[in-house]
């Protein structure tokens, strides 16, 4: 069947199959950014923005969110311009394997637009649903806050859209 | 002057590691030069490579711990559309081999088939199907019928040598290619035992004596990224192979012998891996989607889901050690011995050599006891196959050093922190095991030249304020707080073993490209390798082009493991790019007619008596102008030694007395790992490794049912740390200078992991006067012991 979805605020016109998930169709889609790490939402490998919101998208049937605003990591940032949540985690050294990045990215972007100062307790909780086996979390967590810290990352550019009616 | 300079300068006036030295870019923290493109998702996983017409491989596992396979119908499978191909025990060859992706011959032994016909553990792989979707090939996999003879399981490792044990591999033609002992009719998969003085001797000469045994679990690396392969031939009918690798130049050994065509027509590319950490140092799936090509001709490819990581794939090796110890009443330690009984599960993969380095990275530690054993066997049961894993035995080992250390400073009435001053190994000195234990084979003897432990255990007892807090057992309400710590070393590389080659070519820009065969895993070794040649080059990382582990353009290395790639790999490329330059100092001293004596080489130019070339105009002369040539360079690194790091751990706990719920407050580690190449990556390896530590020692724990089959493959109920569960984390670094590392660097990747367990084990008898034997440290057993002490 065909849906149609806004991937990182392009309407997109998608074939999936009933029963698939929205990590199953972005990967399929060629947003090989979003990864498995564990196909039961405990990981936060496969994390995107659901109109704003950060949701596991392993657990989510793409089916169920027809017309809705769904943001990858190919739509935060690229290596020409990265967001300044990227650019001060690779500064703080929080990027090991990399695996994990793109979803903890992903929930910055999202703790950032929330709330653009968060303190050390706040951004542990934001990244609390993301696992990350190579680097202890200490510098992931000393790059969103310094991201915090910096004034582009308020650039209107950057901002991602939160409403599904937004197009 | 900032608090991390005055630091440097303390350490390089220290006489523990030899002097500092003036770098340009080695030790500072350039960014890890893949880290942007894995930030915006661009880099390449081995499940984002898409070839066209690509078919999907799933495994039927065995869902009995030990069975033989009495019937095996496939013809309702091949008759589910969209199925390609079925591949099991009856259609392919038989070859014994090992799943170890070591160095040849491999010290670990063949008792491994692609397929076999008897099930040795629950998750053993019965068959494997190739169809056009993942879901076809799920769904087939339904349609396989099997009939199962089952057989006695043997769950319990400290009964597998007993003689009504299951005996789980004495089929003919197994074992190891070394001659290593190996006894299939007692389940022993490997056994050493290694006399220094006479350990009986040494125990009736000691003051006091001590006998306690401890047991470490299983652990699953959990890399974020799991298993994948995806195989195919090239345009001219080479098979190809993307693989999630910490072995690419092992990878296409073990697929040549198991696929039976030659090396030459295998390619191994290892692209982004998402860690590590020793589970993928085993070679278990390229072969199977290798086959599946071969057979068919289709692109295949096969990601494990995160139930089969946990299953079917590799995990820490449980062990149960005992540790002699004979001490005088001054806190010299006379004789000691480890006793170790290590579990391999169904086949023996680094059954051997995570034995041995149990004993040959813990003993030396405690280097001046006259009197030493190292006592191990590996037996094998029906339980899931445990491999390489960080720390790989070294963990096992300094959980029950570490708390004997503690039981006997506390027995003795001294400071465990001045049981270790007098007992550690200095720099100079050499341990008798060094030279008796080494990998499958005796060891090499080395002298250490750099040890920072002295001040290791001083700066890490002021910044968790030892003295104020030991012994205190500060109590708010119900909880009490605890200090504990524990000292440790690993290696760097496997001596007169491993090997790393490096090459190195000039572009007419004044960029280099730099190949290696090392495996950059996630630890950041194309980054602190393209450092080092950017400082024997006196050249920017931006002027360095690193590739790394591709079988066919890069030059061999062994890969990822035993804490290698910076010492030995490191030394390679450095002494490639000191040949490198020699050829640019010789141009350029053809081009201005000077003696290569009066050159100097600084920031992409060469300085000559009155005047100077740029890179740029050295490589076009050579390249375009007069005796052209490429100006380009190869070296290997092998090593006779294998420094060790060293580190003192530090945990403060809190225990709740009602409850048993234990919390790390504050966890300090100092490391000494020689010069860092890259501060902050150094950083980022033990602090990786700490709270991997953690999580394992405090909530991580295989669960098994009667049958022998785990029942929490999940993240969900196999608890790993999240961001929420950290405790304070303080990472010091000190810095020495090891001489026979590349610009003065020793590994650092491993050594981490081994404090945890018994840091916070110390700790916990600090605070409660209990101490746990038994890992997982659990508010349940902690509880448990709190309880029996009551009474």
């Amino acid at each position: 069947m065909k849906i149609e979805l806004i991937i990182n605020q392009m309407n997109k016109t998608l074939e999936v199959q009933p029963g698939e998930t929205l990590l199953e169709t972005l990967r399929a889609n060629g947003y090989t950014g979003v990864k498995y790490g564990c196909g039961s939402g405990d990981c936060g490998a496969c994390m995107v923005l659901l109109n704003g919101e950060p949701v596991n998208s392993c657990q989510v049937l793409t089916a169920s969110v027809k017309g809705e605003s769904v943001t990858t990591i190919e739509g935060v940032g690229t290596i020409g311009k990265p967001h300044p949540i990227q650019e001060e985690l690779v500064k703080a050294g929080a990027i090991q394997c990399g695996f994990c990045t793109p979803g903890i990215v992903l929930s910055a972007v999202a703790l950032l637009n929330r709330n653009p100062h968060p303190t050390d307790e706040e951004i542990k909780m934001a990244i609390d649903s993301h696992l990350c086996r190579c680097t202890g979390y200490v510098k992931i967590i000393e790059g969103i806050r310094n991201a915090s810290k910096s004034v582009s990352a308020q650039d209107p550019e950057f901002k991602v859209p939160n409403s599904r009616h937004q197009k | 002057m900032s608090k991390k300079e005055s630091v440097d300068t303390r350490s390089a006036k220290s006489a523990s590691g030899g002097k500092a030295r003036n770098f340009s870019i080695v030790g500072t923290s350039v960014n890890k030069i893949d880290a942007l493109s894995l930030s915006t998702g661009r880099a390449q996983f081995t499940d984002d490579f898409s070839i066209p017409n690509t078919a999907h491989i799933k495994l039927l596992y065995s869902p009995h711990a030990h069975a033989k396979i009495k019937m095996l119908d496939i013809s309702e499978t091949l008759k589910v559309h969209g199925v390609i191909d079925i591949i099991h025990h009856g259609n392919v060859p038989e070859i014994f081999h090992t799943t170890a992706g070591q160095g040849y011959p491999e010290p670990s032994p063949y008792d491994t088939l692609m397929f076999d016909s008897t099930m040795r553990f629950v998750g053993d792989r019965v068959a494997a199907v190739l169809a056009e979707t993942p879901e076809i090939a799920e769904e087939a996999l339904s349609k396989i019928k099997v009939e199962y003879e089952i057989l006695p399981a043997l769950l319990d490792f400290e009964k597998a040598m007993d003689d009504d044990a299951p005996k789980l591999h004495l089929e003919k033609g197994k074992g190891y290619l070394i001659g290593a002992p190996y006894f299939p009719e007692k389940n022993i998969a490997a056994k050493i035992l290694i006399d220094v003085g006479n350990l009986e001797q040494g125990l009736s000469e000691s003051d006091l004596t001590f006998s306690e045994t401890f047991y470490t679990h299983y652990g699953s690396h959990a890399a974020l990224e799991p298993n994948a392969v995806l195989s195919y031939f090239d345009e001219r009918n080479r098979l190809v192979i993307v693989t999630s690798t910490q072995v690419p130049f092992h990878a296409r050994r073990i697929c040549s012998h198991l696929l039976q065509i030659p090396i030459r027509q295998i390619h191994v590319i290892k692209p982004r891996i998402g860690g590590g950490f020793g589970g993928k140092q085993e070679v278990f799936l390229e072969y199977i989607a290798g086959m599946f090509t071969l057979r068919t001709g289709r692109p295949a490819k096969i990601v494990l889901t995160r139930e089969e990581v946990f299953i079917s794939s590799r995990t820490r090796h449980p062990m149960r050690v005992n540790v002699q110890a004979g001490v005088q009443k001054d806190g010299t330690i006379h004789a000691i011995a480890i006793n170790a009984l290590m579990n391999t599960g169904a086949y023996g993969a680094h059954a051997l050599t995570v034995l041995s380095n149990a004993g040959s990275k813990v003993l030396p530690l405690v280097n001046k006891a006259p009197h030493q054993r190292f006592n191990g066997i590996t037996v094998y049961t029906n339980l899931p196959v445990a491999g390489a894993y960080r720390g790989y035995g070294a963990t096992q080992g300094y959980f029950p050093l570490g708390q004997m250390m503690d039981i006997m400073a506390r027995k003795l009435d001294i400071d465990v922190l001045d049981l270790y001053r007098k007992n550690a190994i200095r720099k100079g000195e050499t341990s008798p095991i060094f030279q008796k234990l080494g990998e499958g084979k005796e060891g090499v003897e080395q002298f250490i030249e750099s040890c920072g432990l002295d001040e290791c255990i001083e700066r890490g007892a002021h910044e968790i304020r030892w003295k104020e807090k030991r012994d205190k057992k500060i109590r708010n309400g119900a909880k009490v707080r605890g200090v504990g710590m524990a000292c440790m070393m690993q290696g760097s590389a496997i001596p007169r073993v491993d090997m790393g080659a490096a090459y190195i070519k000039m572009n007419e820009d004044g960029s280099f490209n730099l190949q290696i065969g090392a495996t950059d895993i996630g630890t950041g070794s194309d980054t602190i390798l393209g450092q080092i040649a950017a400082e024997a080059l006196s050249v920017g990382i931006d002027d360095i082009i690193v590739a790394s582990s591709d079988t066919d353009f890069t030059p061999f290395d062994v890969g990822a493991y035993a804490s290698s790639t910076t010492y030995l790999s490191g030394e390679a490329v450095r002494k490639c790019a000191e040949k490198v330059k020699m050829q640019i100092l010789d141009v350029a001293a053809e081009m201005s007619h000077s003696p290569v004596e009066s050159l100097a080489m600084k920031e992409k130019k060469v300085m000559f008596p009155g005047g100077e070339l740029s890179f740029q105009e050295i490589c076009h002369y050579a390249m375009y102008a007069v005796n052209q040539f490429q100006i380009q360079a190869s070296a290997s690194h092998f090593t006779t030694a294998s420094p060790p790091p060293f580190a003192a751990h530090f945990a403060e706990v809190e225990i709740d007395t009602e409850t048993g719920d234990i919390r790390v407050v504050k966890y300090v580690s100092v490391t000494d790992c020689g010069q860092p190449i890259n501060p902050k990556l150094v950083e980022g390896q033990i602090e990786g490794a700490i709270v991997n530590g953690i999580s394992w020692v405090l909530t991580e724990e295989y669960l098994f049912n009667e049958k022998g089959k785990m029942t929490n493959p999940n993240f969900g109920r196999y608890k790993l740390f999240s961001a929420a569960d950290l405790p304070d984390i303080k990472t010091i670094v000190v810095q020495t200078y090891e001489p026979t590392g590349p610009y003065g660097a020793k590994s650092v990747a491993e050594i981490g992991i081994n404090g945890p367990a018994p840091a916070i084990a110390n700790a916990i008898f600090d605070a409660i006067g209990v101490r746990i034997h038994a890992l997982p440290l659990t508010a349940e057993k902690i509880f448990q012991a709190l309880k029996t002490a009551k009474k």
